[in-house]
Formats: C-alpha cells, structure tokens, sequence
C-alpha cells in the first residue's frame, strides 16, 4: 500500500522534475552561450542534435527495462555489433538499399537483445549480471566478426552516409527517426495495455503477478526492444562517424543510464516518462557539448558521466526516502488519532 | 561422503583438475612447479580482490568499481612518487585511496540506502576518471626497483610474493568468514537483512566495514599491477570487475547473498585463472577470452534456475 502511494507521489514529481530540469537546460545554454559563443551556432548545434538524437531512442530502450526494475548495460556493445556487422555488408555488398541495411542492423540488436530478455526473464538471471556479461560477449563478437579488420571511411557508400546526413520533411534524418520512435514509445507505454504492464511490473513484481501479468513476457519484452533501438541506433552511428571499430560506443551504455536517471527515471523501478528520458539526453548531451567547448579535455568525461549518474541517483533516494517519511508520520499521526 | 561429493566445491574442484590437466597438454612446460607458480602472476592481482568481494555479496551487496578504484590507486601512487614522495609514503597513499574510495562507496550505500548496483556503478566511471584526469595519456614509468619486487619478486625460491600475499589473505578471510562471530553476522545479514536488523544486528555497519576492506584490497591489487608492470597508468585492470564477479560467483558464492565459502572462491580462482592462461598460451586474443568469461558467468548463474528443476523432477519421481 505504502508502495504504491510513494510511486503516485513520485509520478507528481516527475511532472515537477521535468519542469526543474529544463529550467536547469536553459540555465545551462546561457552561461555556456557566454563563456563560448561557438555554442550558439548552426553547426554545433545540427553536430549536438544528431548525437543526441542516437542517444534519446536508445535512451528510450534503457528507460524501459530500468522501469521494470533492472537495467541494460550492453547497449553500448550492441551498437558496435551491430554497426560493425552492417558495415561490413555494406562493404561486401555496396549495392544494398541502405533500407536493407537498416533492418539487418536493426535484427541483429533485436537478436542480442533477445538473448539478454530470455536469460533474465527465462534464466532468472538478475539484470545487471546478465547484462554485464552479454556486453562483454558482444563486445568480444565485434573483434571476432570483423577479424580485426575495422570497417573505415573509404568502405563507406554514399547512399549510406546519406542514412545520417539526409533530411526527412525538413528535418535531419537521425532526429526524425528518434521523434518518430519517441511518440510510438509514447503511445505504447502509456495507452497500450502491454505498456501500462511495464510499469506496473516495475512498481510491483509480486503484485503484478497476482494481477495476471506475466513477468517472464515483460522482462523479455524490454530487453528485446532496448537490443533492437540499439541494433538500429549502431547503423546510424556508423553512418553519422563514418566508422567501426573495436572500441565504437564504448561506455555509451553509461551515456542513456545518465540521461534516464537526469530525465526522473526512478532506479527503484516503475517510475519514468519519454518526456523526461528525452530532456535528460537533451541535457546530458548539453553538457558533453558545453565540456567540450569550454576547453575540458576528453579525460574528464568518465569522472564527469560517473558524478553527475551519482547526483542524480542521490537526488532521487533523498526524495523518495522524503517522501515515504512524509508518509509514515501521516500514518503514524492517523493510526494514533484514532 | 555424498555431501562432499554433490557440493559446488567439489564441483568446481573437478573442473579445476580437468582444466589442468588440459593445460599441461598444451604446455608440457608447466610440469615445471616454477612455470606452475609464474603463471599465477598473471591472475593474482585479481584474485585478492575476490575474497572482500565474496564476502561482499554473501553479505548483499556488491562493488562494481573494484577495478577502478586499482587503476586509481596506481594513479596516485605513480603521481605522488612523480611529485618527489618516497615510494614507500606513496605506497601508503594509494592504500588509503583505496581504503577511502571503499569508505565513501559504502556510506553512499548505507547512509543513503541507495542500491549497492547503481551506486558502484557510477563510482566505477568516476574512480576510472580520475586516474584518467591524473595522467590522461601518459604514465609514470620510471618506478624503483625496489617497488617492482613486491609484484614481480619471489620469496622461497619459486613462489612469488603475491602469491603468498594471496594465501595469506585467503587463509585470513577464510577464517573469519568460518570462524568468528562478524563471519556468521556476515551471512546473517545476507540472508534476510531486515530480519538481521529487528534482531539487533548492526547490518550497516557490517557492510560498510566489508565496504572499506574491499576498497583497501582493492587499492593493494592496483598497486601490485602497478608493481609488476613497471609503471603508473590510468588503463590497468580492465574488466577485473567481471571477473572477479564471475570467480567469486562460481566460486558456489549465491548472488543474492547468504551463501558461499571462501574454499569454492579460491578453487574458482584457480580455475579461473589457468583457463586464461591456457587460452593466452593458444594466442587467443584478450577479448576472446572476454567472451568466454562473459559464458561462463552465464553459466555459473544458470545453474541454479536448472538444478531447482531437477530439483523438482526428483521429488515428484520419489513420491514425494
């Protein structure tokens, strides 16, 4: 009971949360636009609003299987299985529709992802652990697929650079894709039945159970959509950098937990919203940004990535563990009233 | 008998003979006790690690930011012998890196309740990041002889210090995991941490007293690598996280906590440890052997969910 109270209570403050965070945004533009005005240009911005849009849809993914209470730490190796795979049949077949190419990378992330869903959901295999182990599996598969012979710039055809460089109804293609996914991501999760037993799964494993909902579905479900948003992300990062290699993406797994855990993803599970998820990457790819232009070398971004998960997970206990005081004395106070 | 023979020790013991042997058939060298010893240079750094960690997870909690927090501890070792500290002072610092680095992590965990997961997760990116921040691309390489002998070094002839250093850690954490009142605390707590706490047991300070430890052994097996590599740098101990988790795991230690021995970590140890060097003595690649840890992780966690169904066949097929 006092569960599902604290996880209401939270969902107000996520509505909260995601107004603070883009006020936090915008504070944020400003003083960067101050100290470099290179911020506010054209092409830093199309540069920062194509990584991020990778960044959000598989944001997305990670967002649902943090929901249902675990977590997905090999997307990071997926998009370089699966850019690394579609990169080298790009290069043996430079006459397939980059379409095709698509939805070979987008398969492949569903594969991974599948396996990561049947051994949590099937193999009881707790999250972390699973994944922490297919990341390296996959990671390993990379060096092993390619033998070690790195897909670079001259492999690349020109209808596949277009993948990332091409516009849809005006708009970039990577950040049409990621609005497109973001409002099926949205429909789905909140007007969908399936959808509305993630979170409920998330809330409340045993309760959600009794309810009917068949957590081993759940569990393979969300695996399966992160792996598949990842296979699809690997083939536009290829395209977006121009090339694959052993250590593609790596740590990008740590990039969507930040910007789901800034954007009011609750790691105790049942409480997040797309809304958030894509303000959380749009700061977190913000942030990236202003570092760079503010003259912060490349090595402090681990410490930086690593402090700012950990504030944000503080911020988050300290508020829940508030708010179920807060809930306590209420109880306390009734239960003595009476 | 039947005891000893079903148990996970004598599982993984099994296994470790059969590995052996498979290793002796590729490099008859290893006939050779030196060769045997030398080849535990290569796991050792790691293995000390497992044994806080094994107590760790017994416990319910788990440390993902052990191999950062190494790396870290070489960092600031090499950065403070750079800056002119004698290397026995640096020493010292980069033990009390470890020690506080374990500190703040188990506060984090305790004080805030936040789960032990997510925590070390971000501590793992930001312990890491530091050393990179220290050193970026560079590394302190001209370290004193005299450091590189406590990696690097044997005493007894053939056995090398870190070996020995590995016994008696394991002998001394075996003991009070088995042997003394905090031991039995320590399943306790893994076991049904509320029901600990209604009983009087100081759960949080347990942990974060296994916290501290781990932090600190943490830091000594940085500053071994550091010693038997010869020089400072921030990218040590990739991936030790993993596999300390995959020994200490198959080692029979129960993810969940409240079960485990310190005999099945060491065997795992082993066992683990001369898979690796068997597989680097075919030539295969360090990212292969990546994989093949990631498996038998898998595996090792497998493994129950599937003997709890022949578990369940069997009662049904006694009548029972």
């Amino acid at each position: 009971m006092d569960n599902v109270k604290l996880k209401s209570r939270l969902k107000d403050m996520v509505r909260r949360r995601e107004f603070g965070v883009s006020i936090i945004v915008v504070l944020v533009m400003v003083v960067v636009g101050f100290r470099n005005p290179t911020f506010f240009t054209r092409g830093n911005w199309k540069d920062m609003l194509m990584y991020v849009s990778i960044l959000a849809f598989i944001s997305i993914g990670q967002m649902m299987t943090i929901v249902t209470g675990g977590i997905d730490l090999s997307v990071g190796s997926v998009v370089a299985l699966s850019g690394m795979s579609v990169g080298m049949i790009m290069r043996e077949y430079p006459i397939l529709h980059p379409v095709i190419l698509i939805l070979l990378g987008t398969v492949f992330g569903l594969g991974c992802g599948l396996l990561n869903g049947l051994l949590i959901g099937k193999g009881k295999i707790p999250p972390l652990i699973t994944t922490l182990a297919t990341m390296s599996i996959y990671r390993g598969l990379v060096v092993v697929v390619s033998r070690s012979r790195w897909v670079v710039y001259g492999d690349i055809t020109d209808g596949f650079k277009m993948i990332a460089r091409g516009n849809i109804l005006g708009i970039n293609n990577l950040m049409f894709a990621a609005l497109i996914i973001a409002m099926v991501a949205y429909y789905f999760l909140n007007h969908t039945r399936k959808g509305r037993e993630i979170y409920a799964f998330g809330d409340h494993q045993e309760g959600a159970k009794f309810a009917g909902i068949n957590g081993v579905k759940i569990n393979i479900l969300v695996y399966t959509i992160s792996g598949m948003l990842a296979g699809f992300g690997g083939v536009l990062w290829v395209s977006r950098v121009h090339t694959a290699q052993a250590n593609t993406a790596l740590g990008y797994e740590m990039q969507t937990i930040a910007s789901c855990v800034i954007g009011g993803v609750s790691i105790f599970g049942g409480v997040g919203s797309i809304v958030g998820v894509l303000l959380g990457t749009l700061m977190f790819g913000i942030i990236l940004n202003s570092l760079e232009l503010i003259g912060i070398v490349d090595f402090w971004k681990l410490s930086v990535q690593g402090f700012i998960i950990l504030v944000a997970v503080i911020f988050d206990a300290i508020l829940s563990h508030r708010v179920m005081e807060r809930m306590r004395k209420q109880r306390r106070m009734f239960d003595a009233g009476r | 008998m039947s005891v000893i023979l079903k148990s996970w020790e004598f599982t993984i013991f099994s296994l470790l003979v059969v590995v052996f042997i498979i290793n002796l058939f590729l490099s008859p060298d290893l006939f050779r006790i030196e060769n045997l010893f030398d080849a535990t240079l290569t796991f050792t750094e790691k293995s000390i690690v497992t044994l806080p960690m094994a107590l760790l997870i017994i416990s319910g909690v788990i440390d993902i930011s052990i191999a950062s927090i190494s790396a870290m501890s070489g960092v600031i070792l090499g950065v403070c012998f750079k800056a002119g500290v004698a290397i026995g002072y640096a020493t010292l610092i980069g033990l009390t890196v470890g020690l506080l680095a374990g500190l703040i992590n188990g506060l984090i965990i305790t004080k805030l309740r936040i789960p032990s997961i997510v925590v070390t997760l971000a501590m793992m990116l930001f312990y890491r990041g530091i050393g990179y921040i220290l050193l970026g691309d560079t590394a302190v390489r001209d370290l004193p002889e005299r450091f590189g002998l406590l990696g690097g070094a044997y005493s007894v002839t053939f056995i090398p210090i870190q070996f020995m250093i590995f016994i008696v850690l394991a002998i001394v954490f075996g003991l009070v995991l088995h042997r003394t009142t905090f031991g039995r605390l320590i399943y306790v707590v893994g076991n049904n941490a509320n029901a600990a706490r209604y009983s009087g047991v100081p759960v949080d300070r347990i942990r974060l007293i296994l916290c501290v430890v781990t932090g600190l052994i943490s830091g000594l097996s940085g500053i071994l690598l550091t010693s038997r590599i010869g020089s400072a740098r921030p990218d040590i101990a990739q991936g030790n996280e993993m596999a300390v988790i995959t020994i200490v795991l198959l080692g029979g230690v129960y993810i969940f906590g409240g079960r485990g021995t310190i005999l099945g970590v060491v065997i795992a140890t082993l066992m683990l440890g001369y898979v690796h060097y068997g597989l680097s003595i075919l030539n295969i690649q360090e990212q292969v052997i990546r994989i093949v840890t990631g498996g038998l992780l898998i595996i090792a966690l497998l493994i129950p969910t599937i003997s709890a169904k022949f578990k369940v066949r069997e009662k049904s097929l006694e009548g029972g």
